[in-house]
């Protein structure tokens, strides 16, 4: 291994991120090839809302993806020694922040600010002054005069490399596509050349997603501008940019989002199915074990799990090498404890809809041939039933990205070291009773959290609008 | 009538052991009672000593199920699963690390925790109702399509925004109420409208969202078909003939929270100081007190299976079709 600058880690989270992603791929490979689905999902590519939503969580998971692909840099080498690397565990969405990673200020500084947040009794000076801060505005020297203009110039710029950006963009895909640029330039969006009623549908689709790209890249390019010189989101309470802590709390959210589903969605699904298709005591058994889980309030069982989880991670300290697997497996126990409560509502619904299924005709035409019980629900009920476990987990992402905020906030949340939504409004409620507010870290996780939550709600609400049988009538 | 509820009551018997049997489980064989004196204590103060004192005190120093050195039925009853998880069905909580009575404690705070969800609740009933009523009256239009998008907007804040958010505009910018705190009586009203407004706005997102499916599904039913033939203006169909029946999914599917009301709300609770059943539970999951969260749990599901029942009641009252037997 000697030459290697970057020593690859991969997490647990990590590991079960990249299965998910080969699963959905797997499935999409699957769904392509059964014309039901097809069809389903060729009716939320043509939602507007819906592509327009998927395109902002697409720049959410790539972030979360960025910042899934962990390393440890090698230290400086030592002559004779082995090569030896660094105990902190980045990312490559780290590598790629790294301006925003290192410039920490001393203390709470409000969005573009030049100096701190409250006032220091300064050297040499017998008045408290507002200390300069070491990076925000440092370009600027000494004159600070040309504070508003620099910004002004800085956002006119970013705006303006946005929309060159996008502009390049649209033109790349009419090219490609074979659609009308005049006609671009005219309304904004995506209108397919005309007499050519084919491309009307990838037309529409295509349309949303760059509409909503526009958006996308304005902000971009005005982050990057002003976030060359200044602290965009102001700095937290240990001095660190918001900025950076916002785009490193995506992560956490879409875990907490997918993961917790997919822990739990191979119990739901096998418990489900054979408390209604076998019946009898099986189904006693089952119903009797999710009537209890479910009747104990979610949030208490999930403090109760996770009171006794803090105490086996703490008396197993030497579990975990590096504080990052601690988190680590921090996160994915709080995931399966999610898991653990939400998994009744899914096998509940599934239980109902496989006693449905169970007396159609095709299901008995299987036992009248001799088919078994297992190779019944393994290649006919269980695809049947795939348009709600799909439903449920998209429709149960946004609740849980809300939840964790709320979770963290109770104590029984990710671990402190976790940069997470719930994390930072956490530490940010601390100071809501100083006087002038320090509103900005709670603005940004906010306004972080609403975007991915209401993207994920609109994709959801289109989702099941095309798979749920009963809307399409 | 009388057979089935007793038969429901006897239903909830077994469900209620196993949320017990799933406590114990939870609280006392993950953990040894030794391990949360030794988190409880700190690293520096972990001496076996300190151990065995921490344990004495709070009643941990028994087996945990079987006690072969205790005499006759006392073998059975002198354990930490008796005397801690057993003796809950009989109301009997046993103390906090404060020395406190839990179960004396629960009925003192469960007067503010009502004091607030109780208002929240029928409030928030009647405002998500009216405003779902609002967008089906309008429904296809513009106006109904906003409403929506406000709804899915609405849905997507998180609960803590409301709250923090409410706070700072009402209490700090506005002086219209103390920010947190509480008082007995009549005083009481000037501490409880800002958690009550907030919980209500909160919450109408999802509901309004709901009770507008239900609504949208009741109206394309014959007899509302009959009800505009014969020439009844809108406004009476909605009001007399659509309201009343989805009446029965929505009161029928709120009825099973009434009853946790009175374990009150966690956010809310700790946000504005109430001292309700709500910021008990935060404060003990802050202290680590196992024993007030090992009660709440029990209660909390106590509740949660009163409601259950109480749903199926409410079938009855309000849709004369549906016969228990």
């Amino acid at each position: 291994m000697s030459g290697m600058v970057i020593q690859p880690v991969l997490l647990w989270s990590d590991a079960l991120l990249f299965v998910l992603i080969a699963v959905i791929g797997a499935l999409t490979l699957w769904a392509r090839r059964q014309e039901a689905l097809r069809a389903a999902w060729t009716r939320v590519a043509r939602n507007g809302v819906a592509m327009a939503a998927a395109t902002v969580l697409a720049v959410f998971v790539l972030i979360g993806l960025l910042d899934s692909l962990h390393y440890r840099a090698r230290l400086e080498a030592q002559p004779g020694a082995a090569e030896r690397y660094a105990v902190e565990v980045n990312s490559a969405l780290d590598a790629l922040l790294s301006d925003l990673r290192l410039r920490a200020e001393k203390t709470y500084s409000a969005p573009l600010a030049t100096h701190l947040f409250a006032r220091e009794a300064l050297e040499n000076s017998a008045q408290r002054e507002f200390p300069r801060l070491k990076h925000g505005g440092a370009h600027l020297g000494e004159n600070l005069s040309g504070h508003e203009l620099d910004i002004a110039v800085r956002v006119s710029r970013g705006l303006g490399g946005g929309l060159v950006v996008w502009l390049l963009l649209v033109a790349l895909v009419c090219r490609v596509n074979g659609l009308d640029l005049k006609a671009v330039m005219k309304v904004g969006a995506c209108r397919p050349a005309k007499r050519n009623p084919r491309q009307t549908e990838s037309g529409a689709a295509t349309g949303a997603v760059l509409v909503t790209l526009l958006p996308i890249l304005l902000l971009l390019g005005v982050a990057i501008s002003l976030g060359g010189g200044y602290h965009v989101f102001g700095t937290d309470k240990v001095g660190q940019d918001v900025l950076y802590l916002s785009l490193k709390a995506i992560r956490t959210g879409l875990l907490i989002g997918t993961l917790t589903t997919l822990v739990m969605l191979p119990a739901a699904v096998l418990l489900g199915i054979l408390a209604g298709y076998v019946g009898g005591w099986v189904d006693d058994v089952i119903q009797y074990l999710y009537t209890t889980l479910s009747s104990i309030p979610g949030v208490l069982l999930i403090a109760a799990a996770v009171l006794m989880m803090q105490v086996v991670i703490d008396t197993h300290p030497d579990w975990f090498a590096t504080s990052a697997e601690r988190a680590d497996a921090r996160l994915l126990a709080l995931c399966l404890i999610l898991g653990m409560t939400s998994w009744t509502g899914v096998a509940r619904l599934l239980r109902g809809e496989t006693l449905k299924l169970r007396e159609l005709e095709f299901v008995q035409a299987a036992q009248a041939f001799g088919v078994g019980r297992f190779a019944i629900m393994r290649r006919h009920i269980l695809p049947n039933l795939m348009h709600i476990v799909l439903i449920s987990l998209v429709m149960d992402f946004s609740g849980l990205v809300l939840a964790e905020a709320v979770l963290s906030y109770v104590g029984v949340g990710v671990d402190p070291t976790t940069i997470s939504f719930g994390t930072m409004i956490n530490t940010a409620r601390m100071e809501l009773a100083r006087e002038p507010m320090v509103w900005w870290s709670l603005l940004a996780a906010f306004s972080f959290m609403f975007a991915l939550v209401l993207a994920a709600n609109l994709f959801a609400d289109a989702v099941r609008d095309a798979f749920d049988p009963r809307s399409s009538a | 009538m009388l057979a089935y509820i007793i038969r429901r009551l006897l239903y909830a018997i077994p469900i209620l052991i196993g949320v017990n049997l799933f406590t114990f489980a939870l609280f006392f064989v993950v953990n040894t009672p030794d391990d949360m004196a030794r988190m409880q204590l700190g690293v520096k103060r972990v001496t076996p000593e300190a151990i065995q004192k921490w344990k004495a005190e709070r009643g941990y120093d028994k087996p945990l199920v079987w006690n072969a050195a205790a005499a006759g039925g006392a073998k059975l009853t002198d354990t930490i699963f008796f005397s801690k998880s057993v003796r809950m069905f009989a109301g009997d909580f046993g103390h906090a690390d404060d020395g406190r009575d839990i179960a004396r404690e629960i009925g003192a705070r469960m007067g503010p925790s009502l004091a607030i969800a109780l208002p929240t609740f029928v409030l928030g009933l009647f405002v998500a109702i009216s405003f779902a009523l609002l967008l089906v009256f309008f429904r296809a239009t513009t106006l109904d399509f906003a409403g929506v998008v406000l709804c899915v907007a609405m849905m997507s804040i998180s609960g803590l925004f409301y709250i923090i958010g409410g706070q700072w505009l009402v209490s700090k910018v506005w002086h219209l109420v103390p920010i947190s705190g509480y008082s007995g009586g009549l005083d009481a009203s000037k501490f409880l409208i800002l958690p009550v407004i907030i919980g209500v706005v909160g919450g109408i997102g999802s509901s309004a969202r709901w009770y507008r499916t239900i609504f949208l599904e009741e109206i394309t039913r014959d007899y509302v078909r009959t009800a505009r033939a014969k020439g009844l203006p809108e406004r009476v169909v909605l009001f007399r003939h659509v309201l009343r029946n989805a009446m029965i999914p929505i009161l029928t599917g709120v009825v099973v929270v009434i009853p946790t009301l009175f374990m009150g709300s966690l956010l809310t609770e700790s946000f504005f100081g109430i001292p309700g059943l709500g910021s008990y539970t935060i404060d003990a999951i802050n202290a680590q007190d196992f024993a007030v969260v090992r009660s709440m749990v029990f209660i909390g599901s106590v509740l949660y299976i009163v409601g259950l029942l109480l749903t199926d009641l409410s079938y009855t009252l309000a849709d004369p079709r549906v016969r228990l037997q």
